[in-house]
């Protein structure tokens, strides 16, 4: 069987047949098909199986709007499920298969669910998988989730490309059906910049499905003569394959463009492209999608949309059926019958429920009004239909229309709410549309050719006019109108088989009954208990069907019932084009610091630190683990000298007159007389009271501070440093600038560094008279490099950090190790910089959490209450400086064999571990190779009056449960002898 | 969103980090006497207005100003953007 049902005329160009592969059956069509009109042609009319009750399911739409013909399309890591047969462009190789069944797709082991369906209706899952509690995780989650979705994903890496872009125009045109091509050309020959995007391959809409005319030719070959004109306009742009899926604020809005989804391979190129298109006016010409009508087995392989079936025809030249009947409400269906007829298709019968005399004669064709279909028959393709009055006719397609419901979902994405329109019987924008937003043709209710070429113009002129564009003389394209009168008939009554609503979703009209008697009444518990058009079609053929019927079930009107609020995306969109090229290692940038070339030389291991990679230890011969390393790092800095990139810190260059007295309200300690050649370690608050950071602060000279942060908090700092400056002393003659990334800077730390500094900075004394604890200077080093020196120290040892601009950052690394040589310095990464701080009880960011304040770290001498800085008066808030607060305690492990955890909890001896007996927590813990044992820093309560004391840390993550020794957090060198030498 | 910025024209609300209430600028004296309970309101009490509302953002991805953007939290309509610096000063705030 090869294209029987294929017709003469359409679209496709029979020069370029393709081959094409479904559930592994080799198919032919040609190029212009989509995959869906390629399957009808081949006469394959059972695509797939439902969602819920693995009902045998067949191509029901033509468009984007479909709900049933979703399938995986490609293979292996390209495969891609929930991919509509209906947009999906055939091309040569194209491999698809169906979803959702088990088994072969003709037998479904699955479809016992329909013969469940009594018990399974709506809410079932709200209902049966309540209780009991322990079933949850172990058998109810797994059963759903194996039941859930539809295609199954490939579980490998995505190949594919994505790209992300900014277009900018005077007018965005969504859509190039009749009313958007007749906008396109208004507004591009009166010279504005016009982007013109329809999410078809080709542009035209629903001019490609039918045999409409105008001016005075083919509506097809207006289309093509529009296309060559707005194509020699350099101010418009045509996006044909591009969705644009959402209105957002100030006239943005985000389009999807599919590159390379109709090509067999993408090449290098981008699969899609995610737009982003600023707008100055924007038109929506949407146009309408057709809806069903429910009636008792509505839902077999053969029942379709009867504009769809024209389309088939028309576009596609493709036959649906051998023997097809019409059911439609409204004269859009009595459209599709004439036209069959002409192309010779045999139409059987025409049902309308009308009271009307029938609107034409269709030779052939009987035809039965006031009558409606009450049910069908056929398990894999429909046979046969039966009619309210009595009389069974065959057919293998049933062509239904329910009406056309405006696409106004683009004007509701900013809380627009539509409202009805009768005489269409169909949801209109209501006054509210988005700010720079106008609507034309179908989408605005316009529902035949000319008033949707007309409104189309005239929208376009109106928008550009108010951009101060000249309109051009030009009339809009004339055409006639096509009859659409309708009356508003939504489902079938009197027949106890379900009639289905929601397609995809196996929402029938006994679940929304089921719904109102429950009191899920409004529209919006409607959509949530039912899960009415909540599936990958957001509901587009069965929303208003729908609330048509709960309207119906509730004595309410239409209006009065509403509809749910529309969201973003139109159409779904592909996390892949969200992530756009931010995936894997581009999902954030990578900083290194200008020793990492060196660092890797040294065999370093790495570590994040936001986006930082710090060394974390250098491994060396003879290291059995990490902790070897950091061990020796530690040992050989304390006995000799070692070294650490430090340049990751925030450093923040501070000028003006009122330089030190902007530190002076930013630091909650004293700054103003800070000497010129000296470092000051400064304490930042919170304007709550809360510490936030700290770091040292160098007077290089009168009006000049060099400022660092640390790493985690260096954007943070200086935007509040910022906020100060504009917002709070707008007049302070001081002027900001981070250089974070313009100095490389080293810390030279241990006995020995003051012999290295020495070697290497010129003309300098580096004795300890000549430049003690916390002095700074501009140096030069290494005969002229400029740099900077401080004496600072976070290891507790004599210690230097010396700054170079950026670019010698690597030369002064070997420098530094060449000058260290015969000291045998050693390198250190961030590991053994922890250790060291921690046996010297300085706090970083696991101490300085967010709800740490200066009294909690023993600091409370730091927030002079003599200035107002920021933070300082709700520092000293009564429960905040309260006695039996928290205390920074250092901790001492009693059993040295024991090891301590961060995260345990500290409490006295013979208590139970509850919240009522918590007496705090263990921060930060390392092995200190210089205790030789476990050591910490925590809180504890009036821990300051404690020091001595055994306790225990509990941890009930770890189940660990140890005695504890209190001491000093500053375990090593309490007095701080060894930095000052 | 798009922020017109007073000096470099309409810029991507993506560029931007947004604060909060204006009224930030407001600081209490830390010295006065009630400062405590000054401060208290200044930090916590904020009003939440379902229509015109000023407001903080900082233009981080640019030149770093801090601008009071007027905002309509109904219809994100932005009716004025002012540099920070000028509403302060204009607000009585020097040094």
């Amino acid at each position: 069987m090869s294209n029987d049902f294929r017709i003469d005329g359409g679209m496709v160009d029979r020069n370029q047949p393709l081959t094409f592969k479904f559930n592994n059956k080799t198919l032919h069509g040609f190029h212009g098909d989509t995959l869906a009109s390629a399957l009808l042609a081949n006469g394959e009319r059972l695509v797939g199986r439902s969602f819920k009750y693995h009902r045998p399911r067949g191509i029901f739409s033509a468009g984007s709007e479909e709900p049933n013909a979703l399938v995986q399309l490609r293979s292996g890591a390209y495969q891609e499920p929930n991919t509509r047969a209906t947009t999906a462009e055939l091309f040569d190789g194209l491999t698809a298969t169906s979803q959702n069944h088990r088994g072969p797709l003709g037998f479904d082991v699955m479809s016992v669910t329909d013969l469940l369906s009594p018990f399974i209706g709506a809410g079932f899952y709200y209902k049966t998988f309540m209780w009991p509690a322990a079933f949850w995780e172990k058998i109810y989650e797994p059963v759903i989730r194996a039941s859930a979705g539809l295609g199954a994903l490939s579980m490998q890496e995505d190949p594919d490309k994505y790209d992300k872009g900014f277009l900018h125009c005077d007018l965005l045109i969504t859509g190039a059906g009749p009313s958007g091509l007749a906008a396109a050309l208004a507004a591009g020959r009166a010279g504005a910049r016009v982007i013109l995007a329809d999410e078809d391959f080709e542009l035209g809409g629903r001019l490609n499905a039918e045999s409409h005319e105008i001016a005075g030719m083919s509506g097809r070959d207006w289309v093509t003569q529009t296309r060559i004109e707005l194509s020699s306009m350099d101010n418009v742009r045509i996006l044909p394959r591009t969705t644009v899926w959402g209105a957002f604020d100030h006239g943005i809005y985000g389009a999807l463009e599919r590159k390379t989804d109709h090509l067999p391979h993408a090449g290098d190129k981008p699969r899609q492209v995610l737009w982003r298109i600023y707008t100055k006016r924007a038109m929506i010409c949407g146009g309408a999608t057709e809806r069903s009508i429910a009636f008792a087995n509505n839902d077999r392989p053969g029942i379709m949309l009867a504009g769809s079936i024209r389309a088939y025809a028309n576009r596609w030249a493709v036959a649906t059926g051998k023997q097809v009947a019409i059911f439609t409400n409204n004269d859009s269906g009595w459209q599709t019958a004439a036209e069959l007829a002409a192309l010779g298709v045999n139409i059987t019968a025409i049902i309308d429920p009308r009271d009307i005399p029938a609107p034409m004669h269709i030779s052939g064709a009987s035809i039965a009004m006031g009558t409606s279909v009450c049910n069908t028959a056929g398990r894999k393709q429909l046979h046969r239909i039966t009619l309210t009055n009595g009389q069974t006719l065959n057919a293998d397609c049933l062509g239904v229309s329910g009406g056309w419901s405006p696409n106004v979902h683009l004007t509701c994405h900013q809380r627009g709410r539509p409202v009805w329109n009768d005489n269409i019987a169909g949801f209109v924008p209501g006054g509210d549309l988005p700010v720079g937003q106008t609507i034309a043709g179908a989408s605005n209710g316009d529902m035949t050719l000319s008033a949707a070429l007309k409104s189309g113009h005239k929208s376009a002129n109106a928008a550009i006019k108010s951009l101060g564009f000249t309109p051009s003389r030009a009339q809009a394209p004339r055409a006639a109108d096509e009859p659409f009168a309708i009356k508003q008939f939504w489902h079938v009554t009197g027949h106890k088989a379900r009639a289905w609503v929601d397609l995809q979703n196996d929402v029938t009209t006994k679940d929304i009954k089921q719904s109102q008697a429950e009191g899920f009444r409004a529209v919006e518990h409607l959509k949530r208990y039912t899960t009415l058009g909540m599936a990958t079609d957001q509901g587009k053929t069965s929303n208003i069907l729908g609330l048509a019927v709960m309207a119906e079930a509730t004595g309410k009107t239409i209006p009065e019932t509403g509809t749910t609020i529309f969201r973003p995306p139109y159409s779904p969109v592909a996390i892949g084009a969200f992530g756009g090229r931010e995936r894997g290692q581009h999902f954030h940038p990578t900083r290194l610091t200008p020793s990492h070339k060196w660092a890797t030389e040294q065999g370093a291991e790495f570590v994040e630190v936001g986006n930082w990679l710090r060394a974390q230890w250098f491994h060396r011969a003879g290291d059995k683990s990490w902790r070897d390393s950091v061990d020796r790092e530690v040992i050989k800095t304390r006995k000799s000298v070692g070294v650490c990139d430090v340049s990751t810190l925030g450093k923040i260059d501070i000028k003006g007159a009122d330089a030190a007295a902007f530190l002076n309200k930013i630091y909650s300690n004293p700054f103003a007389k800070v000497p010129v050649g000296r470092v000051r370690y400064g304490l930042m608050l919170r304007e709550d009271g809360i510490c936030y950071d700290d770091g040292t602060t160098a007077r290089m000279s009168e009006n000049h501070f060099v400022m660092t942060t640390t790493t985690a908090n260096a954007v943070l700092v200086y935007r509040n440093m910022e906020f100060a400056r504009q917002c709070l002393f707008p007049d302070m003659d001081v002027h900001l600038i981070s250089t974070t990334d313009q100095w490389a800077q080293f810390a030279v730390a241990g006995p020995k560094s003051r012999d290295v500094i020495a070697k290497l900075a010129d003309d300098i004394d580096v004795s300890n008279d000549g430049f003690p604890f916390m002095a700074c200077a501009d140096v030069t080093v290494c005969g002229g490099t400029p740099a900077r020196l401080f004496r600072i120290s976070f290891s507790g040892e004599i210690a230097y950090e010396l700054a170079v601009p950026a670019r010698f950052g690597d030369a002064l690394i070997r420098e530094i190790m060449a000058a260290g040589a015969e000291h045998d310095i050693t390198p250190y990464g961030v590991e053994a910089l922890n250790v060291m701080r921690i046996e010297k009880g300085h706090v970083t960011g696991a101490e300085l959490d967010g709800r740490i304040t200066a009294f909690n770290i023993n600091m409370d001498g730091m927030v002079n209450k003599k200035k107002d800085s920021i933070g300082s008066t709700l520092s000293q808030r009564e429960l905040m400086i309260a006695d039996d607060q928290v205390r920074l305690v250092g901790i001492k492990i009693v059993d040295k064999s024991d090891t301590l955890t961060a995260g345990a909890h500290l409490i006295a001896p013979d208590t139970a571990p509850t919240t009522q007996n918590d007496l705090g927590w263990i921060s930060s813990v390392c092995y200190s190779p210089h205790f030789d044992q476990h050591i910490g820093l925590g809180f504890l309560k009036a821990g300051n009056a404690k020091h001595g004391d055994i306790i225990r840390a509990w941890d009930g993550v770890r189940g660990t449960d140890v005695d504890v020794e209190i001491t000093s957090p500053h375990m090593y060198d309490p007095e701080g002898g060894l930095q000052r030498g | 969103m798009i922020i017109n910025h007073p000096l470099l024209g309409p810029r991507d609300a993506n560029e931007f980090i947004h604060l909060g209430d204006a009224s930030l600028i407001n600081r209490p004296d830390g010295m006065a006497d009630d400062a405590a309970e000054k401060f208290h309101d200044y930090l916590y009490l904020r009003d939440n207005p379902a229509g015109e509302y000023r407001e903080l953002w900082y233009h981080d991805a640019g030149d770093r100003s801090w601008l009071v953007v007027t905002r309509n939290t109904l219809t994100h309509e932005i009716s004025s953007v002012e540099m920070a610096r000028d509403v302060a000063r204009k607000q009585g705030r020097s040094k």
